[in-house]
Formats: structure tokens, sequence, C-alpha cells
């Protein structure tokens, strides 16, 4: 029977050049539940779907407030992420401590990279099994970073990972051109829309399986949950018809 | 004309025209000098009301005679923003900061790990266990923490510098502490204070010592400040007050005498 | 000994005698600077409203030895801050070495919000306090000028005991008692700062430091002075002369000129 054999440790390349263990990590992303995140030039937004892993049980933290000028979102393992936070708001609190000043988003999200590179290249270590969004304001403004195993990171416009994120791509990527200008309500709405694009078919978005993080310029990183969010979920979904008529119009535009 | 007075040299040895002899070497390691405290004076003071607290203290930083600064706060919001707890510290300013940063670190720390603000009583416990823990190089500060309980009545913790604490209804520190302490204990706690037509001698009965009105408070603040100014050169320039209600927390800044 | 800048590093022949050897001994306990060596005096500051404007003398005493004299004290970190240093030469040498390489850090990290005077400030601090801490002091009082996050004026200072402030006008060591009431006269608060222009600020630093001149024993006519702005960054000239000096009113003091007694 074939067995690989390139794939026992993450410092092993197989003769193709890959690194398994690597890429096995990053299906562990693919298999948490999904978050969203979306910049304008004033708000950076996260958003995410959370589960439950029985009906009895309560639902998975999906968004973490690190400093009051930005959180992150994570798909994957969770307890991977807590280290990974944990580390975040040491250095953040470390940066404000010696310099007196917010730690940048690119500053720490290449901190975490550099942490999860070596992971990558040394015997008995193991990659992170979680994909980050970072997202905040810092001096240089609103930002949104994602974060893989890989200890790969980009900075992007908008972003989706986990279980079922390209059905959010593809809506983020559709109305990429509208970003940029919204307003943090709009920002909010297009997340929401972006995260029920990604749910199957018999689910629905509610107060309880759904978190909400938002950050502006001069506005500190806010969590939203449970019936905070009743007012965002209702104005979204309302218009529900109608966003649904947009899209199927913009549907035949394309093809 | 000196060199008249002085008393001759032993010869052989080095010749000074200087009534002075030189001091020399001593044998062995030499000791340090350096202390690494200093006193950079100021007051501060904390009263509890029924729901809430006000914490104060003058913004005047000295070193000897010298006024450093007619702006520098030592009373801090401490936790982040959700938080009600406020520090008051008064002494060595840089160790003031120092602990200052370090609780509210630790405060921040808790709310991240824990997901809610910690409470008075176990920050007031805290804060001793981090002076205690300097007990042989200490923080040379009279910490003052206020912030509401559990209950929502208005809470006051004093310290000594190694930690040594406790739950009070108001406390003076720093320079003018001394000052203000006695007034404290005659208008908050009633101290001295009888209940007047009751007769004299063992008739005499204390006047019971009840929270005082939010205004009342302000305003003892106020006087027990501006007197203070009057009699101890290192109070002055600013008041700042922090008043922590269920509400929020507020900042008060009114300027005091600058002389 | 203690630690008012104004008395620092004098180690005069006659009181404390024949030179020291004991600190070269090789054996015994690790020591640590018990006094400065060679000092320079003050540096003194004050904000205006588009910015800060501060200088230092270039002079650095070895105790009543004016030992070097040209030596720059106010440095240069980036187009928005000036740091001017009080009190032991070498450990000002140390604190540079120290600050170029945070500020190689800084531009090899690709954050691109350079670090501004409150952070330096704050950083100073923290070193100067860990190192009081240690019972290994850097034997300096700084003073840090330049523009903070939102491009406005800003000036503090921190000493050899981590002791950190903040004015509209500051001084270290002699200027603290000679400078300030001069500069406060100008400048007593906020609200002043917002009125005086650049070249106001300027006049009153350089008039300050005539007056240093005229009586601090261990200072210099040679000076350094920097104005930071927004508008130009930091324009530091590090080869100044004292303008119109008048000794005049030493003509009636005895021990000066020609009368010597």
């Amino acid at each position: 029977m074939f067995r690989n054999n390139y794939d026992n440790d993450s410092v092993t390349f197989s003769p193709q050049g890959r690194i398994f263990q690597v890429e096995y990590a990053q299906e562990a992303v693919k298999q948490g539940s999904v978050v969203v995140g979306i910049v304008s030039k004033t708000h950076a937004v996260l958003a995410a779907l959370k589960r439950n892993a029985e009906e009895l049980s309560s639902y998975q933290k999906k968004i973490i407030p690190i400093d009051t000028h930005y959180g992150v979102a994570l798909a994957g393992l969770a307890s991977d992420a807590r280290v990974l936070s944990n580390f975040m708001k040491q250095q953040s609190l470390a940066s404000r401590l010696t310099y007196d000043r917010p730690i940048g988003l690119a500053e720490i999200t290449n901190r975490i990279g550099d942490r999860a590179q070596s992971n990558t290249q040394s015997y008995g270590k193991r990659p992170y099994g979680v994909g980050l969004l970072i997202a905040g304001v810092d001096a240089t403004g609103p930002h949104l970073f994602e974060f893989q195993p890989s200890g790969v990171t980009q900075e992007m416009l908008a972003c989706g990972i986990g279980a079922r994120s390209q059905m959010a791509r593809t809506y983020l990527e559709r109305n990429l051109d509208e970003f940029a200008g919204s307003s943090r309500e709009d920002l909010v709405k297009h997340a929401l829309r972006a995260l029920k694009e990604s749910l199957s078919q018999d689910k629905e978005l509610t107060v309880d399986n759904t978190s909400v993080g938002v950050s502006g310029v001069s506005e500190e990183f806010v969590l939203y949950e449970g019936h905070e969010l009743t007012g965002w979920l209702d104005a979204t979904f309302e218009n529900k018809e109608e966003t649904t008529a947009e899209g199927g119009e913009s549907m035949e535009v394309d093809s | 004309m000196a060199s008249v007075f002085h008393p001759g040299p032993p010869s052989g040895t080095p010749k000074y025209s200087f009534a002075q002899q030189p001091n020399t070497a001593s044998e062995g390691a030499r000791q340090h000098s350096f202390y690494p405290y200093t006193d950079n004076g100021g007051s501060t003071l904390g009263i509890a009301g029924a729901d809430f607290t006000i914490i104060a203290g003058d913004t005047r930083s000295t070193s000897g005679y010298s006024i450093n600064t007619r702006y520098c706060p030592k009373v801090f919001r401490i936790g982040g923003p959700e938080s009600r707890i406020a520090l008051s510290v008064v002494g060595f300013a840089a160790d003031g900061d120092a602990l200052k940063e370090r609780l509210d670190t630790i405060l921040k720390m808790y709310k991240y790990q824990h997901g809610k603000t910690m409470s008075v009583a176990a920050c007031a416990q805290r804060l001793s266990h981090i002076l205690y823990g300097k007990r042989f190089f200490p923080y040379y500060v009279h910490a003052i923490l206020g912030g509401l309980d559990e209950e929502g009545k208005g809470a006051v913790y004093s310290y000594d510098p190694v930690g040594s604490y406790e739950r009070e209804q108001c406390r003076a520190g720093g320079a003018a502490a001394s000052l203000i302490m006695p007034f404290l204990d005659n208008q908050v706690n009633y101290k001295n204070q009888c209940i007047p037509g009751r007769g004299t001698g063992h008739e005499l009965r204390q006047r019971v010592q009840e929270p005082l009105p939010r205004k009342d408070v302000e305003q003892l603040v106020e006087d027990a400040f501006s007197s203070a100014v009057e009699r101890h050169i290192e109070v002055g320039d600013g008041l700042q007050m922090i008043i922590i209600t269920s509400k929020g927390i507020e900042e008060i800044y009114k300027p005091l005498k600058k002389d | 000994m203690d630690c008012h800048p104004e008395v620092w590093g004098r180690p005069r022949y006659e009181i404390y005698g024949d030179y020291d050897h004991s600190h070269l001994h090789t054996s015994g306990p690790m020591q640590h600077t018990q006094q400065p060596i060679v000092t320079g005096t003050s540096v003194i500051a004050v904000k205006f409203k588009d910015g800060v404007v501060i200088a230092a003398d270039n002079l650095a005493s070895y105790g009543s030895l004016a030992r070097f004299t040209d030596v720059k004290r106010l440095r240069k970190f980036n187009s928005q801050s000036v740091i001017g240093f009080g009190g032991d030469v070498s450990d000002m040498q140390y604190l540079d070495r120290t600050l170029g390489s945070l500020d190689t850090n800084e531009n090899y990290s690709n954050s691109d919000q350079p670090l501004h005077a409150r952070n330096l400030h704050t950083y100073l601090s923290k070193v100067m306090y860990a190192r009081r801490s240690k019972f290994d002091p850097l034997w300096n009082a700084i003073l840090v000028a330049g523009l903070d996050g939102e491009d406005m004026p800003f000036l503090a200072s921190v000493d050899l005991l981590g002791t950190k402030f903040s004015s509209p006008t500051l001084a270290t060591g002699f200027g603290a008692h000679l400078a300030v009431p001069i500069l406060r006269r100008t400048v007593p608060d906020e609200e002043a700062v917002q009125q005086t222009t650049k070249d106001q600020a300027v006049e009153l630093v350089k008039e300050s430091m005539k007056v240093l001149f005229y009586r601090d024993a261990r200072s210099l006519d040679n000076y350094s002075i920097a104005v930071i702005t927004k508008e130009s960054g930091v324009e530091l000239k590090e080869n100044e002369k004292l303008e119109n000096q008048s000794w005049a009113f030493a003509d009636q003091i005895r021990g000066y000129g020609t009368q010597v007694n």
C-alpha cells in the first residue's frame, strides 16, 4: 500500500518540493468555521460564524480582542490560536510599556509570522493549525492581515478563511470596489452577507452563532456578540430579497 | 594668606595650600554611594462615599526646593476603558510610575484572560503582593487605591511602601498627609464631634458617621488641598480629582496656587 | 553622593586628594558607576507654538578642569526629535550607541510609523529606571525635545533615577536654578506656548545660555542649539558662539578681572 514517506515531520521536503506537514496544517484551517474581514478607508471589520460542538455545548470563541486598537478572528485549532493571541497580547502590552506606542499591525503580524515559520523548520515541532485574520487601526490607518500556518502573512483588502470560505471570498471579490468608500454600517453588512454566503442551505446567521468585531480611526476595537447583533442581522437580511435580486442581476450581467 | 594660619604639613607628604586635608582612598572594595531614591513631594487623598469614590492629588513635582513641573499627575485610571479603578501614588515618582504600569498591565491581562474586569478587593490584594514582592528594595511610594466594591459602595484602600494595606473610609498620603488627615478624621469620620445638647462628661456622645454626599466630598477635597497648599511648599499648582461612580469615571482638574 | 546634578562631577583635587586607584583593583565585587567623571553641565529647552528649542554648551569638564571644549551634547535622533544630555559624558556616548542601534532596528522593521519624541522619551525612561534599579545608573539628566504623534511640540526630561516629567520649559543641572526662572517668565504654561513664536523662543534660549555662562563656572560660550518644527524638521547648529556678552555686572565683584583680592 502507498505510504507517504515525506510527511512525518516538517523539516523534510518531498521530492516535489513540498512540506506535507505544513499543508496538512493548512487543511486544519479549512476545517474551522468561516471568518471574514474587510477594510475601508476608515474601518476594519471582522465577522465570524461560531460553531458549537453539540447542541448542549457553548459556542467556540472566534474573535479575540487583543489590544484596544485591534483584534483577531481565527479559523482552525482554537487552542493554537490562544497561544498565538497570548503572544500577541504580550507583545502589544510590551510595545505600549516601552515606547508608549500601540503596536503596528504589520509589525505584530510579522512577529507571529516569524514564530510560525520557526515551527516549520525545526525537528519535533509542529506548525500551528490555525489561520488568523488580524484587523484594526494603527498609526497608518485601518489594516487587515491574513496569517497562515506556514508563516505566510499578507495584507488584504478583504479576506475569508475557514470552511466553505470560497463562497465568502467570491462575494468579497464581487463587491470589492465598494469596500474602500463604505461606511461603518455598510462594512459590517458586507461582512455579514459574505459570511452568509458560506453557510450551508439549512443554516442561518443568528445572534447565537455570529460574532462581529469593529474598529475604526479614533474608535477602539469592539467585539459585538449576542443581542448587540440583532440590529445588524435584521438590517442586513431584511432586505434579503433586494440583495438577491441585485445579485441576480449582476450575475446575468457577468454571464 | 591662608598659609599663614595653616599648620605646617608633615614633611615628606604632598603639600596643600588649602585648609582641608585630602581624603585618601580607603583600603579594599569601595562602597556604593548611589542612592536610588528621591522624594518628588506632592500629596494625595482618597475618600469613599456611599456609591462613589474620589481619589485626588496635586500635580506639582518637586526635587528639593525646585519645581520640576506644575503638571505631573499622580492619580491614574488603571486597567483599560472598562475598568472602574483608580490608583494614586505619591513619594518617589519613578517608582510610582513603575508601580502604576505594573498594576495596569496586570488588570489588562486579567480582563483578557477572564473576560471581565478585576474587582477592587482583588486588585487591592494584588497591589499588596506587588509591593511586598519588593520588600527588600521597596517601591518608595504611598499608594491609595479606589473603586467600587461588589455591592457598589465606594472603596478606598491605602498602603505603606512594603504592602501593608487596609480598607478605609478616607486616607491622605504624601507630603501633606499629616496636615490633611486630621481634617479628614474630623470632617469625614466626625472624630471629636459630639452630638450637641446632650450635656457634658459621660453624657457626651460621638456624632455618628454616615456617608457624605458627593458634592460635600468634592468640597472637602478642595478645601483640604487649598489649605495644604498654604502650609506645605511641596504641594500646589493643580488639583486632579478622579471620581468613580457606577456610571463611569470622571476626571476634574482645578488650579491651585502656584507659589 | 547626592543626585542633584549641579553638584555632580567635582572631584576637586584639594578635597578628594590623590587620584583614587581603588577602582582599578580587579579583585573584589563588581564595580558600578559611583560618580560621574567627565561631565556636561546644563541642557535647557523651551516649547513654542510650532515646536521646541533646545540648547547645551559644548564643554565636557573633568571636575573643575575644562577638559574637552568641543563635545556635542545635543543628538538628533530623527527628523522630529533631539536629545540633550547633561551629566556623565561616557554614559551619554553609551546611550548614543544604544539609540543608534534602536534607530537601526526600527528602520529594518517594517513598521512605517517612526519613533517620535514621546516614544523615545518613554524608551529612555525605561532604560534609565532599569539601570537605577540594578544599582548601576547611567549618570545623566536628559531632555527629549521634538514632536509627538500628533505633531504637537513635545518636551520632557528623565534623569539617572528614572524620574520623568514634562513641562513647557525644562532645564537640567544648574539650568534648573538659573535658566528655568527666566524661561518661565515668558512661557509659564501651555497657553503661553501657543503665543510664543520660534524667534522669541530662540532669543529666550540664547539669553538663558548667556546667563548660564556668566554664573556657571563649568560652562562655555560655545554651544549647540536645535530647533524642531514640523515644517523644517530638525535645525541643529553645533558651533554657536554666545553673542553680546556684557561683563559690566562683574565690575563691582571682588575676585573678577584685575582686582584679585
